[in-house]
């Protein structure tokens, strides 16, 4: 079974050549909000840290467990990839490789939560100014969300696949806010044509689309790791002026428009309506001429 | 949740010393712990689970589990959200299983 959407975090970690866990699941440091909500636990709080193996390269890596509240990130989840961030800029790996699937913030833990994505946010960007790039694959079911999305638009190199999902607000979130009228979020096409790979890919979100596998992410991590380390790897100004130009430019280009086939359209893409339909290889040949931030 | 514990003595299978972990804490499913510990060989299970009042059905379960295994000094936790007892029994095994380096 290669299949990365079907694989559960832990066996997810099979496209490392080694893996040795950082705070195991024997040590039982559990989330302290669940027990008093009478919630269940799990031992590792929904994400497994730790030091792998990848070809040549020695990288810190982290694997959410989408089946655990949605891998939504709680103090301890937060405080395990925060720990695990910032041991690389002490140890100096090759990368940090993220494996993100989550809903974002778990609300169970309000404020505690909050405040841990925020620093996991703060502790990406301290790893890329010390010069230690860091990989984010999204390919799991639940797509990442909400502040986790937020924490993979810090990284350096984003890897998805047609499965996965990239947005700030869940499908549901939107209906309940806006109405139906704005997004159906029961629609599954309008929902990835949105938020899936190929549309994130398309608007430039992310920098490689991958067959569903474990081999295709491995593949894409290890020549995402040798590609960020021939640029800078810290975030600059510049690249920060750059993206904000690039949005700007989206919003005057595609603002107005309703639905994502439009948008393909406007883009120069010759059949929007045969996108999704399109395996990797020939949706990337039928991309790059007009994808975004390119 | 309802915290549940059981003790099985004399027990005459031990196991490696490396801890390992199977399955995810979803719904209707559990995770298992499983441990070597000094237990005068015993198997102690230890089970906290979201479904209240189906002790009587964990027993047998876990009494079916202990005579398939006949484990010693093994200690074992689960964190479940409402496994059906057939998923707990193959989750149970499949512990076993990798701890003893067999599994599928």
């Amino acid at each position: 079974m290669s299949s990365y959407l079907e694989a559960n975090a832990r066996e997810r970690l099979a496209l490392f050549d080694s893996f040795e866990e950082f705070v195991s699941p024997a040590q039982r440091v559990v989330s302290p909000h669940l027990a008093q909500l009478n919630a269940p636990v799990a031992f590792d709080d929904g994400v497994v840290v730790g030091r792998a193996r990848l070809g040549a390269a020695t990288v810190f890596a982290a694997a959410q467990e989408g089946g655990f509240m949605g891998g939504a990130v709680g103090e301890v989840h937060g405080a395990k990839l925060v720990g695990l961030l910032r041991r690389a800029v002490a140890e100096r790996p090759d990368a940090v490789v993220l494996l993100l699937e989550t809903g974002g913030v778990r609300l169970h833990e309000a404020n505690a939560g909050l405040i841990a994505v925020s620093e996991v946010m703060r502790a990406v960007l301290d790893a890329r100014d010390a010069g230690i790039p860091v990989i984010v694959l999204i390919g799991g079911s639940n797509g990442a969300f909400g502040g986790m999305g937020i924490v993979a638009r810090c990284a350096n190199t984003l890897i998805i696949s047609e499965e996965g999902r990239l947005a700030m607000s869940g499908p549901e979130v939107i209906e309940t806010a806006n109405g139906v009228e704005e997004f159906d979020s029961r629609d599954r096409a309008l929902v990835w044509r949105t938020t899936g790979g190929k549309h994130r890919y398309l608007m430039g979100d992310v920098h490689r689309i991958v067959d569903d596998s474990i081999p295709s992410f491995r593949a894409a991590a290890m020549e995402a790791i040798a590609a960020a380390k021939q640029g800078p790897v810290a975030l600059t100004l510049e690249a920060l002026e750059v993206e904000q130009h690039m949005l700007e430019q989206r919003i005057a280009r595609f603002g107005a428009l309703p639905d994502p086939l439009d948008v393909w359209a406007a883009m120069g893409v010759a059949k929007p309506s045969d996108v999704p339909m399109l395996d990797v290889d020939a949706f990337t040949a039928a991309a790059n001429p007009h994808r975004q931030g390119a | 949740m309802e915290t549940l514990n059981y003790r099985f003595d004399q027990g005459s299978r031990k196991l490696a010393n490396e801890p390992k972990i199977v399955g995810v804490v979803s719904s209707g499913n559990l995770e298992v712990l499983i441990e070597s510990a000094s237990l005068n060989d015993a198997c102690e299970i230890n089970i906290k689970t979201a479904a209240v009042g189906f002790g009587s059905i964990w027993q047998a379960v876990m009494q079916d589990f202990q005579q398939r295994w006949q484990l010693a000094d093994t200690r074992i936790s689960i964190n479940d959200m409402g496994a059906t007892p057939a998923v707990v029994s193959l989750r149970m095994d499949q512990a076993v299983e990798t701890m003893l380096g067999e599994a599928k």
